[in-house]
């Protein structure tokens, strides 16, 4: 076996019959379309690309300021879905991203009401992109994004209605701002999901107590960053064990350590967010530092360590 | 603060994102000279971040993405460019004076300040060759008042950075015909996030990335 095939079988895995070089996938909203990472390095030593939110209709986003910092554990956004609209992604950002990039292409989308993620899931089925991750779980949009993620019957409906409308792999990116994800997960398991995403940010607030005022001109934000990768993995691990589904792992994620403690809770795939923000090179700083890291905790290949906390 | 590195392709009104021990994100600064290897940054502490790094040390390493955002652009500058800077909205200019002067222009900077004792820079200014006149706004120190009480309205165009209040008087009073470097919070710093978009009459840009350095023309406010 040559020392390429090698390393292919190490890090490779697979999403819903979809070959991934390796887990590590750039969570939406943190890496735009890829232009900004690609002047730094080879962006397609990624196993995947998750890419910025896209709606039916082009979008500013909230007021500004958008961005609050956590201590030295994380951040909270209230961006607010900013994104140029699915046609114009279609028309423009698609193609360029296809121009340079060979991997796996995860369209984020975004809706508020069924019908617009069925349009866009719709126009998105018949472009080159691998896997749709549904997003019903933006904290900061009202009336939309996160309701459908906060009731099961919401989400199968949107599981549903989107399942119907493409032939793509369909992910369910959950919100952890919830009484019982697996519940959620369930739902969207038996309205025909493909795969689950989760989580998505928590949501928090600071406050700038000399101003007297939340520092987030939308008040509410989404707190993303290592902070909340205990409460991440919980949560992967929860729906790893209540549902057949394959799991992308997705919170505070920033290390390759933090990359096989996902999947040993349970998950494929793994995103990583807001790292990517601090330090512009963090994926393919893991992606380079997985392979001895595997070697020192005597790990063969990724996929025989998924879920294996749950192997009794 | 003065940093060793690597100083190639600065450009005026560019800013860097210093990575600072304990805190999450990195902390953007505008650049107040770059050359032959040498940065040198000017920061007022107005948080835990600036008050960090006022305990960095000598021969420190610092963690830091340079080459960021847009910078101003000299080839618009015309014959006798006005440059306005506003409390730590200075820094910048210094670098644009110091490139307009090595290109031979009749350089006229306005300097506004709140008080005598915030002054700075005043003099390296002078020593590049520039028409220098300081504003404050209690009089102790140059003209009374703010800096479009300097203005005479004879610039070929005018370069800007300094807080909003004066940046809105002076589009007001001088026009848009020249650019105002904006500056918002920021997440990532390079483009990412969309953590600091800002609507112009051209779109949503983000300050970050096709800023901070925008053609006053398309700015909304």
């Amino acid at each position: 076996m040559s020392d390429k095939k090698a390393m292919n079988d190490k890090l490779q895995i697979q999403l819903s019959g979809i070959t991934l070089a390796n887990p590590i996938i750039p969570a939406s909203g943190t890496y735009g379309f890829g232009d900004e990472f690609a002047e730094l390095y080879d962006i397609n030593c990624l196993g995947g690309i998750s890419f910025k939110g896209t709606t039916r209709e082009a979008r500013y986003g909230n007021p500004l300021p958008r961005i609050a910092e956590c201590g030295n554990y994380g951040m909270i956004n209230a961006v607010g879905l900013q994104n140029p609209g699915v046609e114009h992604v279609i028309a423009h950002e698609l193609p360029r991203l296809k121009s340079h990039y060979n991997g796996c292409i995860v369209a984020n989308v975004s809706g508020f009401s069924v019908q617009d993620y069925v349009e866009t899931c719709a126009m998105l089925d018949k472009e080159p992109i691998d896997i749709l991750e549904v997003n019903i779980s933006c904290p900061n949009v009202h009336n939309g994004g996160m309701a459908f993620g906060t009731s099961p019957e919401a989400a199968a409906e949107v599981t549903a209605a989107v399942k119907a409308v493409t032939t793509k792999p369909v992910y369910m990116k959950l919100s952890p701002n919830v009484t019982d994800i697996v519940a959620i997960a369930k739902a969207c398991e038996a309205a025909g999901a493909d795969g689950l995403c989760l989580i998505n940010t928590v949501l928090g607030m600071r406050i700038d107590i000399r101003r007297r005022l939340p520092v987030i001109a939308n008040r509410y934000g989404g707190y993303s960053g290592s902070g909340i990768f205990p409460l991440a993995l919980r949560m992967v691990n929860q729906v790893a064990r209540a549902t057949s589904l394959p799991i992308i792992g997705c919170g505070g994620v920033s290390s390759a350590e933090d990359v096989i403690e996902m999947m040993m809770a349970g998950a494929t795939a793994v995103e990583i967010g807001a790292a990517n923000l601090t330090n512009p090179m963090v994926a393919k700083e893991i992606i380079d530092r997985l392979p001895t890291l595997m070697d020192e905790l005597k790990i063969e290949k990724l996929t025989d360590i998924i879920g294996i906390v749950n192997h009794e | 603060m003065r940093l060793a590195g690597d100083t190639n392709e600065i450009l005026p009104g560019q800013f860097v994102n210093i990575r600072i021990e304990g805190l999450f994100l990195r902390r953007p600064i505008s650049v107040c000279d770059a050359q032959e290897g040498l940065l040198t940054i000017i920061y007022k502490v107005v948080g835990v971040g600036t008050e960090s790094m006022t305990h960095l040390l000598a021969g420190q390493k610092v963690d830091m993405l340079t080459v960021l955002g847009t910078g101003y652009n000299i080839a618009n500058a015309g014959e006798n460019p006005l440059l306005v800077g506003g409390g730590v909205g200075v820094p910048p200019m210094y670098m644009l004076a110091r490139q307009l002067r090595e290109a031979g222009k009749a350089v006229r900077v306005i300097l506004g300040f709140n008080t005598k004792d915030e002054v700075f820079y005043e003099e390296e200014f002078r020593t590049l060759g520039c028409d220098v006149t300081v504003t404050t706004v209690d009089g102790s120190h140059g003209v009374k008042g703010f800096v479009t009480n300097a203005l005479d309205g004879q610039q070929s165009y005018y370069y800007t950075c300094g807080p909003l209040p004066m940046i809105k008087a002076l589009l007001q009073a001088a026009g848009t015909h020249g650019e105002v470097s904006m500056e918002e919070r920021m997440g990532c710093g390079f483009g990412a996030c969309m953590g600091c978009t800002i609507q112009t009459t051209q779109g949503p840009k983000r300050v970050c990335k096709e800023g901070p350095v925008f053609d006053a023309a398309i700015l909304q406010f």
